[in-house]
């Protein structure tokens, strides 16, 4: 299906990311959102209640990020498609429906404009160190899908995957952005609805009589209802059998838990997404997402001035991680050097992928601005 | 040796909004949810609500466990966050009669943000509180309710913090319907909700129920039956009372009753007037999904 031309500003804008993520939304068919202003995010869910009256749907804020994480659960079993938006401190309080959206297979997206951290931390400015909390955050055990936009093109488009992944595979979907990407305004090209490709929800075709709502298809993803069409479904956070139905032992949950953490890993190949700038006589790889990528593209660019050949792999998608292609690379580079802003996240997945066949190296910042392209060049030299 | 009868079985009335082969329940003997729930089977029967477009919410708790009873849409959800989910729920398809059912624990302490807000809202849902005065499900503990003086596993010397008085709450944060029974008024029980299903807006019915294993044995207070002989003399009937006037002491009386019936524009009805009246034409309406 396509989406709909009401809610799709088609044309060339000039936007900054958090209102170009929030058009992503509009435009991958989201008509329900709830949120709770925190800076540096609040652009999004306020640039959604100026337009969704207009294309028909519902914003509510809420009274906490508690609230909007789930207000959204319900209204997708409702039969809405739903989003939330926070930063920092908002995402911690979101972490327990993160896991209830994993364990009931709520298609969801929850967007993260990251600060900088812990605590309250750098209300107004960037940083990274939520990375690990979107792939462990919620307790229990699950796997996440992840996305890092670098731009705020890269807001619109991804936002689209985002919401399309959250239907394919029935799982919450996490839009890592950050301060600098949520506040810088750049050129966005937005294509007409018929170009815009979504993944309708898996609505099942089975009678009331035959349908159970946790029954996997072969894909290990069962197809899913809304309230109110006469299947009186139970969905629980409990561990369930494929009734939906509380099943308190130890085989139950094997078999739950397996298939969650299994409908993405199986699936990884398809998810995983990344893009490689000069890697092809790389012998040094910088690691960089969201916008810490940008200015470790000008440090490749200053390497290879100085004739060091170095080169750059963005994650797009972060979780489930490339670990297949940093494995295939560390068979042939010296070195990967891993940029983020925090003191070490992504760069254990590099270095577990790698399993010691290269260098991993590491530079770190603490957030509150961008790296310094030159720190980034010394460790490239070093590495080299 | 035993005869064996063999007759047809009468359908009992509620049976098909139960989930029958998920029985038998959790609940100890002697408790009251399960009659709160006959009450609600009973009245969605009465109020001819078609059952395929009733939804119930439950959080966490004794009562959270209602939900997974119910032969409805059924939703299970963390503790605390009924109301909200049902809030989206509800927004998301507003055909749907959405129906809160969970504990004092559950909507009024570790919820409690999200009961004063929807109340404040108006969101077109019912909410169905069953106040047994403690935290059954994890053993004991005190709650927001829980009177003071009453014994509880962290109250070993008896509560010293006042309850909330849960009719003054609701009123005050903007409910449009209030009303409170005990698990003794099964009838009156099942009327206000028949009542509460017909009224658009927040409507929020406080059910006193016994919980004989964890707070009635601990406060000496007898068992079950002996609680519902409590509730049977201890209670006055005073429709339209002052919520303000309607704590709950230990061993004092009970007021029960219907305290407030009110109309004011519910969360969606003031949403749609307020775009109507700004955006005119250009509001695109919103009849759920």
């Amino acid at each position: 299906m396509t989406a709909n031309p009401k809610a799709v500003l088609a044309g060339t804008h000039f936007l900054d990311g958090d209102c170009a993520c929030c058009e992503g939304a509009l435009a991958a068919g989201a008509n329900f959102a709830a949120g709770y202003p925190i800076t540096p995010s609040t652009e999004v869910v306020e640039h959604f209640a100026s337009r969704i009256p207009t294309v028909g749907g519902v914003f509510l804020q809420m009274e906490d990020e508690l609230a909007s994480s789930i207000a959204i659960l319900g209204a997708t079993w409702g039969g809405a498609k739903a989003f939330t938006v926070t930063s920092g401190p908002g995402f911690s309080l979101m972490m327990e429906h993160i896991g209830y959206a994993a364990m009931t297979e709520t298609p969801s997206v929850f967007v993260d404009v990251q600060r900088g951290g812990p605590s309250t931390g750098l209300p107004t400015q960037p940083g990274q160190g939520d990375m690990l909390q979107a792939r462990w955050g919620s307790h229990g055990d699950y796997e996440i899908i992840a996305l890092c936009p670098n731009s705020p093109q890269e807001c619109f488009d991804l936002m689209i995957d985002a919401f399309n992944f959250a239907e394919q595979y029935r799982t919450p979907v996490l839009f890592m952005m950050d301060e600098c990407v949520g506040h810088m305004t750049e050129k966005v090209v937005i294509p007409a609805a018929e170009e815009i490709k979504l993944f309708p929800r898996r609505y099942t075709s089975l009678p009331p009589s035959e349908y159970q709502p946790f029954q996997p298809l072969p894909d290990g993803i069962p197809e899913m209802v809304k309230a109110g069409e006469g299947y009186r479904i139970h969905v629980t956070g409990l561990t369930h059998d494929e009734r939906g139905y509380p099943a308190m032992d130890w085989r139950a949950q094997g078999k739950l838990v397996r298939r969650l953490v299994d409908k993405i890993r199986k699936h990884a190949n398809e998810i995983v997404r990344f893009k490689e700038q000069l890697i092809a006589d790389a012998e040094v790889v910088l690691v960089a997402y969201g916008i810490t990528a940008r200015i470790a593209m000008r440090a490749v660019q200053l390497a290879r001035e100085e004739g060091i050949r170095a080169g750059l792999l963005r994650p797009i998608v972060v979780w489930p991680f490339p670990e297949k292609r940093i494995g295939e690379l560390a068979e042939k580079v010296k070195a990967f050097v891993v940029v983020e802003m925090n003191y070490g996240q992504v760069v254990y997945e590099v270095e577990r992928c790698t399993a010691g066949r290269c260098r991993t190296l590491l530079v770190p910042h603490g957030g509150g601005t961008v790296h310094d392209p030159e720190e980034i060049l010394k460790a490239i030299r070093e590495a080299a | 040796m035993a005869e064996v009868i063999t007759a047809e079985r009468p359908v009992n009335p509620v049976e098909p909004f139960l989930r029958g082969d998920r029985m038998p329940h959790i609940w100890c003997p002697g408790c009251g949810i399960g009659t709160t729930v006959n009450c609600f089977a009973r009245a969605l029967v009465e109020s001819k609500l078609p059952p395929d477009k009733v939804a119930v919410v439950s959080g966490i708790g004794c009562t959270g466990r209602v939900a997974g009873y119910m032969k409805l849409d059924s939703f299970h959800t963390t503790h605390g966050r009924a109301i909200p989910f049902a809030t989206g729920l509800k927004l998301a398809n507003p055909g749907l009669t959405v129906v809160v059912y969970s504990g004092d624990g559950d909507l009024i302490a570790i919820g409690g943000n999200h009961f004063i807000h929807a109340a404040r809202r108006n969101v077109d849902i019912k909410v169905i509180c069953v106040n047994n005065f403690i935290y059954g499900m994890t053993g004991g503990q005190v709650g927001p309710t829980t009177p003071v003086g009453a014994l509880a596993t962290t109250t070993p010397y008896g509560c010293f913090e006042q309850p909330f008085n849960l009719p003054f709450l609701a009123e005050s944060s903007g409910a449009v319907y209030v009303a409170r029974w005990t698990a003794f008024h099964v009838r009156h029980i099942a009327h206000s909700m028949v009542q509460a299903f017909n009224k658009k807006g927040f409507a929020f019915i406080e059910i006193l129920s016994p919980c004989p294993t964890l707070y009635q044995r601990r406060n000496k207070m007898g068992d079950g039956l002996d609680t519902m002989r409590f509730y049977k003399q201890r209670s006055v009937i005073k429709n339209g009372a002052s919520t303000r006037e309607v704590d709950i002491n230990l061993q004092g009386d009970i007021i029960v009753g219907k305290f407030v019936d009110i109309e004011r524009p519910t969360l969606q009805q003031a949403m749609e007037q307020q775009f109507r009246q700004t955006l005119k034409d250009r509001y695109a309406g919103w009849g759920g999904t």
